[in-house]
């Protein structure tokens, strides 16, 4: 039995009463500040009974990499300056790309003691202002030593995995292709995403622009077969190819927590965050699985103690979709799908937003776009948004939302977070 | 042997030396590689070195189009991919090292389970020399 599967408890419960995202993109012209001031002005104008910003107490504002992608480190400070919480306490913290939900688990922490009441929780990324080869690189810095100087990069570990569950339980690179195909089905629903467009928009794209240029025009079948086709989906490190990878982004997101008894004074719909988890791993060499993560494992374990829920009182997640292949291990791991059956169910539409456990309603991080440091609290953005109704057009439909989930992947499985969220 | 720190500093200079070699619990039999200073079975911190036989089976792989720089300085693009692993060795352990020997630019002609034995690549010149594990199908 995993130690974590102890029951623990938050000593004093905590609610979300304002969340805030900016677009996310690729913004040359906009930085670090500009995208968190962007993110904090939506979460400020969404706490429905209103607040005044010089009652946080305390913050916490994830970041992995603005040291080595933007040549400035030290982020709390700033962070504490453009918002005005300046002169009380801002913390940077890292967790690779669970930067931000970390942030987010120091603030529940410091309310839950009774150390502060109102909390500042998010994250920022500032990632297209490098080349692709520096980003490679960057990324790369959240790698294990071994895989690193093995020539893995970030794709190539997610690669390895899912040749190992292609091995073990006969799925193959079309199963994959679900995943985008319905991750780009939810894109254009989401007004902040990176891209909007179907795979199918996509494909009349490229022959319209064949046509122009009086190049052959692709005659594709389906979805699957322009997938298949190199010229429009080439490999990265085989067999993730270009349409199984999150984009490079730029972005920020925050959430703000406040004990549970104050939460109705600032709005009547408030979420509250009744699970939490978070487990660590050890790289491609001495993980105990190659088709599973033992940190979502340990972080899934926790987060259903601590909440008494179990996966089939989730009723849709944000889950870790940097490459394809991640999505369909984490909806195992977490308890939604058995394991060696997720694949099966994806393809039988289950995680659609029709379906019956709707995954990355938001376009997920291969269309709504990663800026790392800002996707954990962008994740519960989206949960926020749908258990509230406020989804829009990407609301999941026919269904009282009172139950969801965010798991966030940092590093090659080196961090996993799983928080489970519920309204009253 | 000469006794020489359980340390990825250790394991990187043997692998200079051609040795792949891991630490193995005297307590309880237990063998890392790379090399653990504490046996995470039994505690112990009582381990001796020890030669893997450097032989295994291919566990997962990828190609890799669009690699690190040090890997495009040994010439490797899209043109050009490199395959790379993770092989489960005849002692229990299994290690990620470069995969030699296979058609990178053919994926589908690799296959998981291929008995593979270990390789050393030596790669750069003075400061740069560095030598990396590798292993190719036996
Ligand atoms: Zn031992």
């Amino acid at each position: 039995m995993m130690s974590g599967s102890s029951r623990r408890r938050i000593g004093r419960g905590v609610a979300i009463v304002g969340a805030g995202m900016s677009n996310f993109g690729m913004f040359p012209d906009r930085d670090s500040k500009d995208l968190f001031a962007e993110a904090f002005s939506e979460m400020l104008a969404s706490v429905d009974k209103g607040f005044d910003p010089a009652d946080i107490q305390a913050a916490w504002i994830g970041n992995f990499s603005n040291d080595f992608f933007v040549h400035q480190a030290h982020w709390g400070p700033i962070i504490a300056d453009l918002t005005g919480i300046v002169p009380r306490a801002v913390t940077r913290t890292e967790g690779a790309c669970a930067s931000s939900t970390l942030a987010m688990r120091d603030g529940l922490m410091a309310i839950a003691s009774g150390m502060y009441d109102i909390v500042l929780a998010g994250g920022v990324e500032e990632m297209s202002k490098c080349t692709t080869e520096e980003v490679t690189e960057g990324l790369a810095l959240a790698t294990s030593p071994y895989e690193g100087e093995a020539g893995y990069t970030f794709p190539g570990v997610f690669g390895a995995l899912a040749t190992a569950y292609f091995h073990k339980y006969g799925a193959g690179r079309e199963h994959l292709m679900n995943i985008t195909i319905k991750s780009h089905e939810n894109a254009p629903l989401n007004p902040k995403g990176q891209f909007k467009q179907t795979i199918r928009d996509l494909m009349e794209a490229r022959k319209a622009r064949a046509a122009k240029k009086g190049e052959p025009v692709p005659d594709w079948a389906d979805e699957k077969e322009a997938l298949f086709d190199p010229r429009f989906n080439p490999p990265v490190a085989w067999p993730m190819h270009l349409f199984d990878c999150c984009p490079i982004s730029d972005g920020a997101s925050c959430i703000l927590m406040v004990a549970e008894e104050l939460a109705k004074s600032f709005t009547d719909n408030p979420i509250y965050i009744v699970g939490f988890g978070q487990g660590s791993g050890r790289g491609l060499h001495a993980c105990p699985s190659l088709t599973s993560f033992e940190a979502n494992k340990q972080a899934a374990a926790e987060a259903y103690g601590m909440s008494g829920l179990t996966p089939k009182d989730v009723q849709f997640a944000e889950v870790h979709d940097c490459f394809s292949i991640a999505e369909l291990i984490h909806i195992e791991d977490l308890g939604f799908f058995p394991e060696g059956e997720g694949y099966k169910a994806i393809a039988e539409g289950e995680t659609r937003r029709e379906g019956r456990m709707p995954i990355n309603t938001s376009g997920g991080l291969k269309c709504k776009g990663h800026p790392v440091g800002a996707t954990g609290t962008a994740q519960m953005y989206e949960v926020w948004k749908q258990l509230r109704g406020e989804a829009g057009e990407r609301q999941i439909p026919g269904r009282d939302l009172y139950i969801g989930a965010t798991q966030n992947l940092g590093g090659t499985g080196g961090t996993c977070t799983f928080t489970i969220f519920e309204r009253r | 042997m000469e006794e020489r720190p359980f340390s990825d500093i250790s394991y990187r200079k043997f692998l200079e030396e051609e040795k792949f070699m891991g630490s193995r619990c005297r307590k309880c039999g237990q063998i890392y590689v790379p090399p653990r200073r504490f046996c995470l079975e039994c505690r112990s911190e009582d381990m001796e070195w020890h030669e893997m036989k450097g032989e295994g089976e291919l566990a997962a792989f990828t190609c890799i189009s669009i690699g690190p720089s040090f890997m495009i300085e040994e010439g490797y693009d899209r043109k050009n991919p490199y395959c790379t692993g993770v092989v489960t060795l005849v002692e229990g352990p299994r290690m990620v090292a470069r995969i030699e020997g296979v058609d990178a630019r053919n994926p589908e002609s690799i296959k998981i389970g291929t008995p593979m034995k270990v390789e050393f690549l030596h790669r750069g010149e003075g400061d740069k020399a560095r030598t990396f594990l590798a292993f190719r199908p036996a």
